[in-house]
């Protein structure tokens, strides 16, 4: 690839990205009256879609090899149980994250 | 203390998991477009420009393939689809936010989206500029550690290996407190076992649309059934 055509590749990945981003922003602007579907979608889809970031962020581990997922699954109990006790973010990611490492770099390496 | 000065103290540690997570995978891209021949300007550029890092490692294969802008504009249509829905779910939230919005909505990665909007701004904090910071201070770890891995590139000697299990870990954590926030559990439920079942099918590759598609699908279905009904 010359660098003009090197240029052009990444302006057109930016503006795929930023039709993602902005589409919906521009379909229903805030100066009009969100149609009732729309407003129903804003207040299910949150949830949902904080449920398929877990499943998308975990999406490389092999269940049906390897480790099986174990250090994913211990790791990831950690911070959800200390998370739902101590209603305490940071507490939970750090402990859930520095958890994980100490079982890949030690236990399951 | 200016308005300004508290939105970016009540942001600030809600990015620390995303500070640590975003320099280390930072690097490793810096480090892999370094690798295959670029010149560091190439990822410091992009890092800022598409911010999307999973977007990114996948523009590194389009520039080394055949010339096709075409084909890069719908790839990166696809991969980001899941854009869509955070769009969706922060119409209301990113209204009034003046200019700053254009901003918001330029720099909306997932972790910025999940914090932005699962997070209850504390009384008296300006939820524009709290959200501004949010999304600015992700994309400068995000720039930081790219930056990092391509100028020191393999000169730098780090065991950080899990260090990006902070992603899974934030993303589990605003669930499980969302969780217990919420009555009705099913968007949650759903949004766990339906994209489950279409990694199971589909594989990690591909499975992202067609999670997508059914969430919506059944969204769209639940609410014309609910107003048959009522």
């Amino acid at each position: 690839m010359t660098f003009s055509q090197e240029l052009i590749t990444i302006a057109a990945v930016v503006a795929g990205t930023m039709v993602t981003r902005f589409l919906p922003f521009v379909l229903f602007p805030a100066s009009k009256k969100t149609p009732p579907l729309i407003a129903f979608l804003g207040q299910v889809l949150p949830p949902a879609v904080m449920g398929m970031l877990v499943i998308y962020s975990l999406k490389d581990v092999s269940l049906f090899a390897g480790h099986h997922g174990l250090p994913e699954f211990l790791a990831g109990s950690l911070t959800v149980l200390l998370q739902l006790f101590t209603r305490n973010m940071l507490l939970a990611v750090a402990s859930g994250t520095v958890g994980y490492m100490l079982l890949v770099q030690y236990v399951f390496a | 203390m200016t308005k300004y000065g508290s939105a970016l103290r009540a942001a600030f540690p809600l990015t620390l998991p995303i500070c640590a997570a975003f320099l280390f995978l930072g690097i490793s891209y810096g480090l892999y477009m370094t690798g295959r021949g670029f010149a560091p300007l190439y990822p410091i550029c992009t890092s800022a420009l598409v911010f999307a890092g999973s977007m990114e490692f996948v523009l590194v294969s389009l520039l080394l393939g055949p010339f096709d802008p075409l084909n890069a504009f719908f790839i990166a249509l696809t991969v980001n689809s899941r854009h869509l829905f955070y769009g969706l779910s922060m119409l209301e939230k990113y209204k009034d936010t003046g200019l700053k919005k254009l901003y918001l909505i330029f720099g909306m990665c997932d972790e910025s989206f999940a914090i932005n909007c699962s997070v209850k701004i504390p009384e008296g904090i300006d939820k524009g500029w709290f959200m501004t910071f949010v999304t600015f201070l992700n994309q400068c770890y995000w720039v930081t550690g790219v930056t990092t891995g391509a100028l020191a590139g393999s000169r730098l000697n780090f065991d950080a290996k899990g260090l990006d299990f902070a992603l899974t870990a934030l993303f589990l954590a605003i669930f499980a407190a969302q969780w217990q926030g919420e009555e009705n559990h099913g968007p949650s439920l759903l949004g766990l076992a339906l994209p489950f079942f279409c990694l199971l099918l589909w594989g990690p590759e591909a499975f992202l649309p067609p999670s997508l598609a059914l969430l919506l699908a059944l969204f769209v279905f639940a609410f014309y059934f609910r107003r048959q009904r009522s």
